[in-house]
């Protein structure tokens, strides 16, 4: 036996623990993100859900301006939350289209009238199959749709108040 | 006072665990045979009397630790029993309401109870070397009664500082939280103690290793001693994961058997390791062959039941059964880890050279079949080690991923199959060396019989996967290799040792067929169904009669009466699977209804009612899914007929030797 072959196992033995305990000491993020940032949007064309409120088609996109896409349901409690911020980042300028998930136009419509509606457009997603598109795995989720039509960035989870500063300016650099 | 005098117990078993260590330290320093002769001076009668009294403390102190671990783990099954709500684990764990049952299982169920239960096994099995063991050299025992002290101070001092299981809670609280209603099942109450027996019992493995290493006796003797010890403990290690495998079956309602969760492999790799070991010792014990191979099995065999262990207490990967997560306990563990493991290897390193080579043999021999078992093995080991934690691998490249089942299967699938087929060879092979065309000769009878089964299942099944259809015709095969060993001998001169082999081996055939089967039949239908409307599963015709609320003594379910026969003429018999609602903690819990036939399974779900007045039913037919438990029992039936065979040869041979 040749002696360097003596030490492979302790190397291996030390090389798993090290694995190990980097993986305890620094925990996976476990957040499921979209294969698709840095990619063009899907193509669909979403029928309105609120009547005086037009739909959402992937053509809405890549018109030179970037744009916040919110994937949100008014069944979804952390989509509340979620609003006011949204509601400041309209009024900072940004666009934001929305599609809804698996919802009904009277209970869109309450949503709005209570937490307020920041949005230019709302697309009916009833089977949530443009969300699957979109690679979003639940609600909210908002994305930076950049002016050429890509994917520029994805926050899983409700905006927080400290990070409506972060998104406005992913905004203002998705040209 | 109860908990009080718990804690109090384990400081004491943790300080003669100190003792034991620094008793056994001196013992086998003071013992060694150069020591003399490198000071130059020749030892007095005084210092020989002395280190003779060291040696011989050792043994009672083993024994009285290892009664101290229990006796604290008794007190904690008398507050759980009791329902002491002032201890915080049974506060957090357990509730007044629950059957007797499960407050004696909870105090295992949990965390802090289960590593409580850990040490406690690893105390009695020291005890228990330090009783029995008589047939190994002295110094090596000592060394192994030190080794195994290591390992329990490491954990005395986990459950000391980090997981006190007697810790109060004040004030306290009118009742408990209750347990974890996945946990509420027998099952329960006998797998972990079951997998912890093997877990801990392969520790004995690793201490003797490490004695014989720090002795360099390395040798047909020490593995003559060591292999009772491996045999009992695979066994328990078997009966666990068969049983696990039960419980997850019908408890979690999903209709598999085995996932490749995490915490399933952690106590396949353990498994894995020490069917290796058991199988090297005897190449060890019978033809002095594989020294260095078998210490190293032995060091790995516990390293991976530890990695177990730390897999399923740390939370670092995400699993169904991670109950506790917990970083500083995981980082205490992997602590631990280092220490034991890294230890070990290194002295593995250090002294391997001077471990003598044992005797060579021909690559076409007893001792060469048991070696690509054993490398086959090692190599299923390795993927499921690399697969279990690939994704934390990944995590360090920035990217997520999970490794599922049909990868698992895809590449264990076949590796087991070739294992399998050396399974069936090696037992036909003679030590030392044999000729290729003999032994062929001899496998003519599997060989045929695989081969018209496999003719047999493409001609009258078709469409099998290709894995199943091969695993099927070789589990037919097997079955009849692994008796052919009894072919022409006298049965009744036949050592039991052998039967005990011939059953193991069987034993795999049947568990094997009874997987190829699940996996080839399995008849699968979900369905929305009305009252009275009847549905097809395999050959039976089901119906839902109705569905009503039912009472348990800790939780309310709704419970649907199904009616089932078997064709259209069958004798009507029902199944009532139940929607269990528990308060506390708050959790909804599906039952399943199996009925069993002798050729298999009908498993039947109930889901969700849909709003509509339908009701959602998973209804399977798995034929000969039995099999893979019968099969998981009969494994472990052939260990334990091994193991009496060998201890009343080894009887014998010792009273043999006191009458000459």
């Amino acid at each position: 036996m040749k002696r360097w072959l003596i030490w492979v196992p302790f190397a291996v033995a030390l090389g798993l623990l090290a694995l190990v305990g980097w993986g305890l000491y620094k925990p996976a993020d476990r957040t499921v993100r979209s294969a698709l940032v840095g990619q063009r949007l899907p193509q669909f064309a979403l029928p309105p859900i609120v009547p005086g409120k037009p739909g959402l088609a992937t053509a809405a996109f890549a018109k030179g301006k970037p744009r916040l896409l919110n994937v949100f349901a008014s069944w979804c409690i952390p989509c509340i939350a979620e609003a006011p911020q949204l509601l400041k980042l309209k009024q900072a300028g940004v666009e934001i289209d929305a599609v809804a998930i698996r919802d009904t136009p009277a209970a869109i419509a309450d949503f709005l009238a209570r937490n307020g509606d920041p949005y230019a457009a709302i697309g009916d997603d009833k089977t949530s199959s443009v969300q699957l598109a979109l690679g979003s795995s639940g609600v909210p989720e908002t994305f930076v749709i950049g002016g050429d039509g890509r994917i520029v960035l994805q926050h899983v989870g409700d905006i927080r108040a400290e990070e409506v500063p972060g998104l406005i300016a992913a905004v203002r650099n998705a040209r | 006072m109860i908990a009080e005098a718990g804690l109090a117990a384990l400081w004491f078993a943790a300080a003669l665990a100190l003792l034991q260590f620094v008793l056994a330290g001196m013992g086998v320093w003071r013992s060694t045979p150069l020591r003399a002769e490198a000071t130059g001076s020749a030892r007095t009668d005084a210092e020989t009397t002395l280190t003779a009294d060291i040696i011989a403390a050792v043994r009672p102190v083993a024994v009285v630790q290892g009664v101290l671990a229990l006796f604290a783990m008794l007190l904690l099954i008398t507050v759980f029993v009791r329902s002491d709500m002032s201890v915080l684990l049974v506060a957090e764990n357990s509730h007044s309401d629950k059957p007797m049952l499960y407050k004696i299982a909870g105090a295992w169920g949990n965390h802090e109870g289960s590593m409580l239960l850990w040490v406690t096994i690893l105390g009695i099995a020291g005890a228990a070397v330090a009783l029995l063991e008589r047939s190994l050299a002295t110094r090596t025992l000592i060394a192994t009664l030190g080794a195994q002290a290591a390992i329990a101070l490491g954990f005395y001092a986990f459950l000391l500082f980090s997981s006190n299981p007697f810790a109060r809670l004040d004030p306290a609280p009118a009742d408990g939280n209750g347990l974890n209603p996945l946990l509420q099942d027998p099952g329960l109450a006998f797998h972990p103690p079951t997998l912890y027996i093997g877990y801990v019992g392969i520790s004995i493995a690793f201490s003797f290793a490490v004695g014989a290493m720090i002795t360099r006796d390395v040798g047909p003797a020490f593995a003559r001693a060591m292999r009772p010890w491996v045999l009992g403990a695979w066994i328990f290690l078997t009966l666990g994961i068969t049983a696990g495998s039960y419980w997850a079956y019908y408890e979690l309602g999903w209709g598999g058997w085995w996932f490749w969760d995490p915490v399933e492999n952690a106590s396949l790799m353990p498994w894995l390791a020490a069917t290796a070991l058991l199988h090297s010792v005897s190449v060890l014990a019978t033809r002095d062959g594989l020294r260095a191979w078998t210490l190293m099995l032995a060091v790995v065999a516990f390293s991976m039941s530890m990695i177990g262990t730390f897999l399923v207490r740390s939370g670092i990967l995400t699993s169904v059964h991670a109950f506790a997560v917990d970083p500083t306990r995981g980082s205490f563990i992997l602590a631990l880890l280092a220490i034991y493991i890294g230890g070990a290897l290194l002295l593995f390193a250090l002294r391997v050279g001077t471990v003598k080579q044992g005797n060579t043999f021909d690559a076409v021999s007893r001792e060469g079949a048991l070696i690509v078992n054993n490398l086959l093995l090692s190599v299923i080991l390795a993927l499921v080690l690399l697969f279990t934690l690939y994704p934390i691998v990944a995590a360090g490249f920035g990217t997520q991923l999970s490794i599922g089942k049909p990868f698992f299967d895809k590449f264990i699938g076949p590796i087991a199959l070739a294992l399998g087929v050396v399974m069936a060879i090696g037992p036909m092979v003679r030590w030392r060396r044999d000729d290729p065309g003999v032994v062929l000769g001899r496998m003519i009878a599997p060989v045929a019989v695989t081969g018209f089964a496999l003719v047999a299942l493409v001609a009258l099944g078709g469409g099998i996967a290709w894995l199943p259809l091969f695993g099927l015709a070789l589990a037919i095969g097997l079955a009849v290799a692994s008796v052919l060993p009894l072919w022409g001998r006298n049965l009744r001169r036949t050592p039991l040792f052998t039967y005990g082999m011939v059953v193991a081996h069987l034993g795999i055939a049947v568990s094997l067929a009874g997987m190829a089967c699940d996996a080839a039949f399995t008849q699968e239908t979900l369905v929305a169904v009305r009252v009275g409307e009847p549905y097809r599963a395999g050959p039976f015709s089901v119906t839902l009669d109705g569905i009503k609320p039912v009472v348990g003594p800790n939780w309310s379910a709704l419970e649907a009466r199904l009616s089932a026969r078997r064709g259209a003429d069958g004798a009507v018999f029902y199944l009532r699977p139940q929607s269990r609602f528990f308060a506390n903690p708050v959790t909804v819990t599906s039952e399943s209804a199996i009925a069993t036939r002798w050729d298999g399974q009908l498993y039947t779900v109930l889901g969700e009612p849909d709003g509509t007045g339908r009701w959602q039913l998973r209804l399977w037919w798995k034929p000969f899914v039995t099999l893979i438990w019968f099969g998981g029992a009969l494994v472990a039936i052939g260990g334990a007929l091994s193991l009496l065979g060998r201890l009343r040869r080894e009887r014998r041979v010792r009273v043999r030797e006191a009458y000459a």
